[in-house]
């Protein structure tokens, strides 16, 4: 059963952790060949009762163990995939706890718990058949057990919270009674799944699983982690990608208190290996290195410009959404409006810095990693340890934060192996100061866009050319994921069509284009991804042109949303909630936008001032969502809430600018963010039309700077056509 | 060696005297409930209290702190989560990641002490610690939902 054994999650208490780390005192004794996960849940009455299947554990106390594949980084994933189990399981919700399996468990068991990557929105809606089907099958197998110990057919009984009863005879018992019988019996062929509408525990606003450990300090992030003998860590890395260390001199260093070691990490990077991480940071901030900074040293934030403005112009381009005649359509237009646009780099800037703690020795490597994807992090941890998969394994810890920054990449894994290998059988936490973490992002890609749209005489729009110049995400991150050289990520959102993100406009004549430009700086998946400057393009110069043709915004996007009836029902259902059609209080004014991305369909109204020295005051914003299904109302209301404030501190101020081939931001006095006493009233509107299931921790961002800046344009007149908006003089002439 | 009397138990650590309260509070201590997010006094992920009063611990030299100064972290805050913040925390859902949060509720529950009925707006001024994942609603519900309870002044 070893193999079978995952890592608590939620329950990674201190209480908890406290057993883990005895247990693996003893699992070094034997030679670490043992898994930590393993030991560790020895000590626990788990382990003496098998599991109903890969996704249930009932334990004699009638806890309900259910074990969750994806990663929580805050955005409630636990609790709603255990929602799903839980439903179709029949249990108490009040017993149900919940556990990370490892992706080396994963590997071993045939992938039994599918994809661990939680990106992209996809944390439920990717996976909500799978559990459900997990938890349906577990409860048949527990009926039968009982109905078996009866003596009766299992069609006879029937199962509520846990309990299970045969009418005929009045009998009763509990799902924790008859677990070990339940696990002998043959996983059921074919399960039915429960009518949503039938639901009492998934679509009801239940509380997170995780609140508690996160009110009294008690929740272990991996910054937090500590293991017997552990050293900590603290790197430079060049601070131009695509440099090197050409020098460093240890023994400057090495008398300092508590320093262990200095190593170079790959090509790169340089780090100090002292007893305390604060031990290690000072050292290293003393440490004299000479980095040869390489090719990209001279490149800026004006040299990036100018790269971009030429993509704009270029000839050859990436197809994603093409129809009609568009430069007919502009040759034949009344009025030919055009505008460009662009977008900076910005962090994910999570609250808590990139980290990770591994040990290594010739035969096995384990790390102890705040992931968003287990099996990815696995692959970094092989590859980087010189050992095979199935000699590691990565056991998950809770995030503090995650926004996309901890799925795609796992650079700080892999430098966090390297520094561990320098330290046989030692585990060391490698942790970035937040400078490092500034200097060294996976940055929201840089992208400009040049729109040119016809109208006719009547203000139809009947033409729109939307090209985009600018980085790849995928070239740089996930070039397999590639389609002909083309990154259709891109275009997210303005898809001709499809379930995923597809545009909301009917426009006879389109065409939306991508001439990829890539700069040096490495770009990543930024929480909303491509679907956030695509809003800002599309949904600002929907507003241009709605101006321009003399027309309401609401009343010309409508016009084209005809074959478009959830796009639309969104955006009616803000722009009733606001009160549209009504004047807003003196000197408040209204913007909106609306998009799809990740599934869902989004829309916002914004309500803003702009004082007489140009500062925007966002007041309050009303924002909807159909997500197709809503697992957890009050959830989605704290994800929309929060999108708001991440995509207003993007819109409003953060910008990362290059100097010398380096960001010139360092931690969050250059890179603000919004705080309380800017956080506008957010009234949310879930009106989950059913049939698909869409995202909801990321396609929200998206509208909440277009509606923004929408406000601003009918507040002051002026067009905010570069992020942030914090550059553009807003004063009152 | 540095005294320190940290959730009314006193303590000596070994720390260079330059050293952020906070890493002391964090390596030396072995209290992690206190978290680092900026190291230079933005974002107060790092804030405990000390003498009832909140304090960005990463930027205050351990050897300004005196034994006789009491520093109360997270863990001490209170018995079983049982603080009228916590409490209000708990029953609005508050933290996303949570990250943080033991900042969030040591600062709220510094300005309940010395203000306890605080408007909206004193709220919104004092409270400015970050919080990425953009809990500031739920924040400010669960400070107004403490305050209304009128037991967080108790310090
Ligand atoms: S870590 Fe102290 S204020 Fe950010
Ligand atoms: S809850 Fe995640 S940073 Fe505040």
């Amino acid at each position: 059963m070893t193999d079978h054994r995952p890592t608590p999650a939620a329950a990674l208490s201190r209480r908890g952790f406290v057993a883990s780390v005895a247990a693996l005192a003893g699992g070094f004794s034997l030679g670490f060949h043992v898994p930590f996960a393993g030991e560790a849940m020895a000590q626990d009455a788990a382990t003496i009762t098998p599991e109903v299947n890969a996704w249930v554990v009932i334990r004699p106390d009638e806890t309900v163990v259910i074990r969750i594949a994806r990663s929580e980084m805050g955005q409630g994933t636990l609790t709603g995939l255990a929602q799903l189990v839980a439903e179709e399981l029949g249990c108490d919700w009040s017993r149900v706890v919940t556990e990370y399996p490892t992706p080396g468990q994963n590997l071993a068991r045939g992938r039994v718990w599918g994809d661990f990557g939680t990106g992209g929105s996809r944390g439920i809606r990717d996976s909500h058949d799978l559990v459900r089907k997990g938890g349906a099958a577990a409860r048949i197998m527990l009926v039968e057990a009982a109905a078996k110990g009866w003596g009766v057919a299992p069609g006879e009984c029937r199962a509520d919270r846990g309990v299970i009863a045969h009418a005929a005879s009045g009998r009763t018992t509990t799902y924790g009674a008859v677990a070990v019988e339940a696990a002998k019996i043959a996983p059921p062929k074919d399960v039915v799944l429960k009518d949503p509408k039938d639901w009492t525990i998934a679509g009801k606003p239940v509380k997170r699983l995780d609140t508690a450990e996160k009110l009294d300090g008690s929740q272990v992030y991996g910054i937090d982690l500590t293991l017997p003998g552990m050293l900590n860590a603290a790197i430079r890395d060049c601070p131009v990608t695509g440099g090197t260390v050409k020098s460093f001199d240890a023994k400057a260093v090495s008398g300092m208190a508590g320093v262990k070691r200095v190593v170079q990490v790959g090509d790169t990077g340089v780090a100090v290996i002292a007893d305390t991480f604060w031990r290690a940071k000072t050292a290293l901030d003393a440490l004299p290195i000479v980095w040869d900074e390489g090719p990209n040293a001279t490149v800026s934030s004006a040299t990036i410009a100018a790269m971009l403005r030429e993509g704009l112009d270029a000839t050859e381009a990436h197809v994603g959404n093409k129809g009609g005649d568009v430069e007919a359509a502009l040759k034949g237009a009344a009025k030919v409006v055009e505008a460009t646009y662009g977008v900076p780099f910005q962090n994910h800037a999570t609250m808590e810095p990139m980290n990770a703690t591994v040990r290594w020795t010739p035969e096995r490597c384990e790390a102890w990693a705040p992931t968003q994807s287990g099996e990815a992090a696995l692959a970094a941890v092989a590859e980087a340890s010189g050992l095979s998969a199935k000699q590691c394994d990565v056991h998950k810890i809770h995030l503090g934060g995650g926004f996309g920054r901890r799925g795609a990449t796992h650079d700080w894994l892999r430098q966090a192996v390297l520094i561990a290998r320098e330290m046989p059988g030692t585990p060391v936490k490698l942790i970035w100061t937040r400078e490092e973490d500034m200097a060294h992002g996976r940055y929201h890609p840089i992208t400009q866009c040049r729109m040119r749209a016809a109208l006719d005489g009547q203000g139809n729009l009947t033409g729109l050319h939307m090209r985009i110049s600018g980085q790849s995400i995928l070239a740089s991150v996930a070039p397999n994921r590639m389609v002909d050289g083309k990154d259709p990520v891109v275009f997210q959102g303005l898809n001709p069509g499809g379930a995923e993100a597809a545009i909301g406009y009917t426009i006879p004549n389109i065409l939306v284009d991508h001439a990829m430009r890539n700069p040096h700086i490495l770009p990543g998946f930024w929480r909303g991804v491509n679907m956030n400057p695509n809003a800002i393009y599309l949904e600002c110069f929907m507003d241009e042109l709605a101006h321009a043709a003399g027309q309401d915004p609401l009343a010309f996007r409508l016009k084209l949303m005809g074959n478009h009836p959830k796009h639309r029902a969104v955006l009616q259902a803000v722009a009733d909630k606001a009160g549209w059609g009504e004047k807003p209080a003196p000197g408040v004014f209204r913007g909106l936008a609306q998009m799809m991305g990740f599934g869902s369909y989004v829309a916002a109204v914004a309500e803003i001032s702009v004082t007489d020295e140009g500062k925007v005051k966002v007041h309050r914003i009303v924002a909807s969502t159909d997500p197709g299904h809503a697992l957890n109302p009050q959830q989605i209301d704290a994800q929309i809430g929060g999108s708001f404030v991440y995509g207003l501190s993007a819109a409003l101020y953060q910008e990362c600018t290059v100097k010398d081939g380096r960001i010139e931001q360092t931690n969050f006095d250059s890179y603000p963010v919004m705080r309380l006493d800017e956080m506008p009233v957010v009234e949310t509107i879930v009106m989950p039309s059913g049939g698909f299931w869409g995202g909801v921790g990321e396609p929200t961002i998206a509208v909440a700077a277009p509606a923004v800046l929408n406000a601003v344009f009918a507040a002051t007149g002026k067009r905010v056509r570069q992020m942030p908006l914090k550059n553009t003089d807003l004063r009152r002439a | 060696m540095i005294r320190l009397n940290l959730n009314g138990v006193v303590r000596e650590v070994d720390a260079e005297p330059e050293t952020p309260l906070l890493w002391v509070i964090r390596e030396q201590a072995g209290l992690t409930g206190t978290k680092y997010g900026c190291g230079i006094a933005q974002c107060g992920a790092c804030t405990v209290h000390i003498d009832g009063a909140a304090v960005r611990s990463c930027s205050m030299p351990v050897s300004s702190v005196t034994a006789d100064q009491k520093i109360v972290t997270i863990e001490g805050l209170s018995a079983d989560r049982s603080h009228p913040v916590q409490k209000a925390w708990g029953e609005l859902d508050v933290p996303q990641c949570g990250f943080c949060q033991p900042g969030m509720i040591m600062a709220s529950a510094a300005l309940l002490a010395q203000n306890p009925r605080p408007s909206e707006a004193e709220i919104r001024s004092e409270i400015t610690n970050i919080c990425r994942c953009g809990t500031y609603t739920r924040v400010l519900a669960g400070i107004k939902l403490a305050a209304e309870r009128g037991e967080a002044g108790r310090g």
